[in-house]
């Protein structure tokens, strides 16, 4: 037995964190995301150089149809390095709905645009998590018309997948009739955006109705792989935080000599490293152990939301009046587990999820 | 337990819901925050009628420009209750009226209070505080900025930073060392110094919020006026806890909580997630529900502190803890209201899916309070230190080899 990321799997982490490391340090991303750019175009090639953005895609159809723990290596890592990118949107929820929704020519006509990178596609799923705004798109004789309210992908992407009730349909951004509003987060290395549709021209990917499961196999990956990035900007924070602790110094000491200042860090890794352990499996069971994979994956993203969270506090608190400003930086992580955890579905809803899939709650959320 | 305050406050809080309730109505909710601007026309104007009634400067004598009311805590608590109750707009809230004017009226001298108290509550003289310095934080007293007597003067050297509202201050209340000979804590004195001085630089410092609160402040052969000093040489240490007092009193504000409970139990009972009130389902109504607690508990704690002082009864740790209790709660508040809204929650730009609340931004500046005014973790040493009589750490001044070798694995 052997519980762990193969050596391959390393590899894979290794090679983009050292492409990272040289190409792209905070004030890369600040100088980005300063300009309005979330999503690099430098990067993308060099993740379609590295094969990330075909890791889901089978091979059949151009990509290396390896699993979601080569997806989870790279969502970590991109978390790590904060990187303007929409991978999530493009290389892990797109392929899958088209793979699990669409039809057989869907496929092969989309799927290898998607493994090398040439077309970007964006997902939006946050009505079928949890409708804010009683949007609802209709789709009659080949035209939509509705709104959809959280664009993974934001401005970049040019192929828009949109979930409605049991309904994957795909839209191109420059039909018309198709409207696409940046929202702006806290966040500022990725972009999001409403998607407005007016008699717009639709795709059904499969048939219509027909998309409930492949819907919920998407939210899995989505929330393993949002795990996978809060992880890895958690404990880029939780480094920081070391390395401060060992600088800096008050009462002529350095503050990581206070107990106080000690313990706060124990106590955060203690938490975060079985997340790693959870968020491991989850990947794994999304590819093996399929009557696990949702309560594993709600369980995943839920858990390391509310670990992360206590890390982007302490970690800030423990820099003192630098964890407040814009110089230091720390905030970019701060923000980017902030926006992660509410991406499809906060931690309650999240486990609400978790309970559904064990059978411990009915589907429809009611009031009490 | 004696909680009827007598007919006389029945009276009293009528009197000011009548106020509340007719020319309260035409003010916009909240005041303006920590180092954010300088009070608006508007806002002196609105500072001028509260002072005329009596609902801010209550108690400041009216040779000083106050209201000049006993000290009676009832009455300043009903009118925080009935002002957060109706949502009236307070008065202003900065630097110089929460914290320097307290201090001079408990210490400074006769032409001090009447040099600046007047001027500061009615907002022409606005204020910062120049403690912290980029070596100089939780060790405070380890400050190094030095004033040398020169003549008439003390000539200022130094840098402070996280300098709230410097750049558009008048006056600052600075911590220098002026004696360099005594000890840490002995050699530090409390000056008020004019922001028009040349030798002054300014370069504004953008938080995490993305805005510029706080400042680095650079000084160089600064001119202050020896008398322009608060208590004696060497006594500024003194006087700066005096001030920290009405300072960790003024981030404790347990009507900052109400107001914060009533506003995310607002936007709870309007925002619907497929169809249901956030209100209605248990998960989000539970935490709100723990966190009206641990606000009622505060609101009750701090009568508790009130009803101490009026009957001179002396207060123990149950004073020390209110900063690090009332600033995590702020900071719960808050992301209780993001955690509602979800992805909403996140935005940042004003648009129409904020339902007209900044909760992400709320939600982070919850961390001034955290840090700013002593961090949570020298609360937590102040508490049990000087609240449960535990011992310090000890103080070994080691050098850096001596670092090294503990460093050593
Ligand atoms: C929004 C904001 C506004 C501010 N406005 C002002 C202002 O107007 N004027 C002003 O003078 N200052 C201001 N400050 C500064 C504030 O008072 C300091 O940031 C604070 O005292 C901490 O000091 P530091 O930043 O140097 O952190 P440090 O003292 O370096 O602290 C770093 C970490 O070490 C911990 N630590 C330090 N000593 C100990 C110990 N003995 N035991 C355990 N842990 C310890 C701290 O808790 C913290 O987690 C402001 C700060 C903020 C965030």
């Amino acid at each position: 037995m052997r519980f762990g990321l193969s050596e391959d799997q390393k590899m894979l982490g290794d090679m983009l964190n050292k492409y990272l490391e040289s190409n792209l340090d905070l004030e890369g991303v600040r100088e980005l995301t300063g300009n309005d750019v979330h999503h690099s175009p430098a990067i993308w090639n060099a993740l379609a150089e590295q094969g990330a953005l075909g890791i889901l895609v089978p091979e059949e159809f151009g990509g290396s149809g390896l699993g979601m723990l080569h997806a989870e290596v790279v969502s970590e890592t991109l978390g790590r390095h904060i990187v303007p990118a929409s991978y999530l949107g493009h290389a892990v929820l797109a392929p899958l709905a088209i793979q699990h929704a669409g039809s057989e020519q869907q496929k092969e006509k989309l799927l290898p645009e998607i493994a090398s990178g040439e077309v970007i596609y964006g997902i939006a799923l946050t009505d079928v998590v949890m409708n804010r705004e009683n949007t609802q798109l209709s789709i009659s004789g080949g035209k939509v018309t509705g709104d959809s309210t959280f664009l993974i992908g934001g401005q970049a992407a040019e192929k828009l997948i949109l979930a409605t009730a049991g309904t994957l349909i795909l839209v191109e951004k420059s039909a018309p009739g198709v409207t696409v509003e940046t929202l702006t987060t806290v966040d500022k290395t990725r972009d999001f955006a409403v998607v407005r549709l007016k008699d717009a021209p639709c795709e059904i990917l499969g048939k219509e109705g027909g998309a409930t499961d492949a819907i919920e196999t998407v939210m899995n990956a989505g929330r393993i792989n949002l795990a996978a990035d809060t992880l890895g900007a958690a404990q880029a924070m939780f480094n920081q935080a070391v390395e401060y602790a060992r600088v800096r110094e008050q009462f002529d000491r350095p503050i990581g000599s206070f107990q106080s200042i000690k313990h706060i860090l124990a106590e955060l890794i203690t938490e975060l490293e079985p997340s790693r352990s959870l968020i491991w499996y989850a990947a794994h069971a999304f590819d093996e152990v399929p009557e696990e994979a949702t309560a594993m994956a709600c369980h995943a993203k839920a858990h390391v939301s509310e670990v992360a969270k206590n890390i982007t506090r302490a970690t800030t608190e423990m820099h003192g009046g630098m964890g407040f400003t814009d110089l230091l930086g720390l905030h970019f992580w701060f923000k980017r587990i902030e926006v992660n955890r509410q991406l499809l579905g906060g931690p309650e809803i999240t486990r609400h999820h978790a309970a559904v899939a064990q059978g411990w709650a009915p589907e429809k959320i009611t009031a009490a | 337990m004696e909680l009827e305050f007598g007919p006389e406050y029945d009276e009293f809080r009528a009197e000011v819901r009548n106020f509340c309730n007719t020319l309260g109505k035409k003010t916009q909710h909240g005041s303006i925050r920590l180092g954010e601007y300088r009070p608006t026309q508007e806002m002196v104007e609105w500072q001028a009628t509260l002072i005329e009634h009596g609902y801010a400067a209550r108690t400041i004598p009216k040779e000083y420009g106050g209201f000049g009311a006993k000290p009676d805590i009832v009455k300043s608590l009903i009118i925080s209750e009935e002002f957060v109750r109706s949502g009236t707009r307070g008065g202003i809230q900065n630097q110089g009226i929460s914290m320097l004017v307290p201090t001079l009226l408990e210490v400074g001298t006769e032409e001090q209070k009447k040099k600046y108290i007047r001027a500061t509550i009615y907002g022409d003289i606005v204020w910062c505080q120049g403690y912290s310095e980029p070596g100089s934080g939780s060790d405070l007293a380890s400050l190094k900025t030095k004033g040398v007597v020169d003549g008439d003067n003390f000539v200022v050297n130094g840098q402070k930073v996280w300098t709230s509202s410097a750049q558009f201050s008048d006056m600052c209340f600075i911590l220098v060392r002026t004696e360099p000979d005594a000890a840490k804590h002995h050699g530090i004195s409390y000056l008020l110094m004019d922001m028009e001085d040349p030798g002054i630089e300014i370069r504004p410092l953008v938080t995490m919020t993305g805005e510029a609160f706080f400042n680095e402040m650079f000084l160089n052969d600064v001119k202050i006026p020896v008398d322009s000093i608060v208590g004696k040489r060497g006594e500024g240490w003194r006087i700066a806890n005096v001030t920290l007092k009405y300072e960790r009193g003024m981030i404790a504000n347990p009507g900052a909580s109400a107001s914060g409970i009533r506003g995310v139990a607002d936007m709870m009972h309007e925002e619907t997630l497929s169809g249901v009130r956030a209100i209605d389902l248990p998960v989000y109504r539970d935490r709100l529900l723990k966190l009206q607690a641990r606000s009622l508990a505060n609101k009750y704690h701090g009568l508790r502190l009130l009803s101490n002082d009026i009957n001179k009864e002396s207060t123990g740790v149950e004073g020390l803890i209110v900063k690090l209790s009332a600033t995590y709660l702020s900071y719960d508040i808050y992301s209780l209201a993001v955690d509602v809204m979800g992805e909403f929650g996140t935005l940042y730009d004003g648009s129409v899916y904020q339902r007209k609340k900044d909760w992400m931004r709320q939600y982070i500046s919850s961390f001034m309070g955290i840090i700013g005014g002593g961090t949570a973790q020298i609360q937590k040493n102040v508490i049990s230190e000087r609240g449960l009589g535990l011992p310090r750490e000890p103080l070994v001044k080691l050098d850096k080899s001596g670092w090294e070798l503990l460093r050593k694995k």
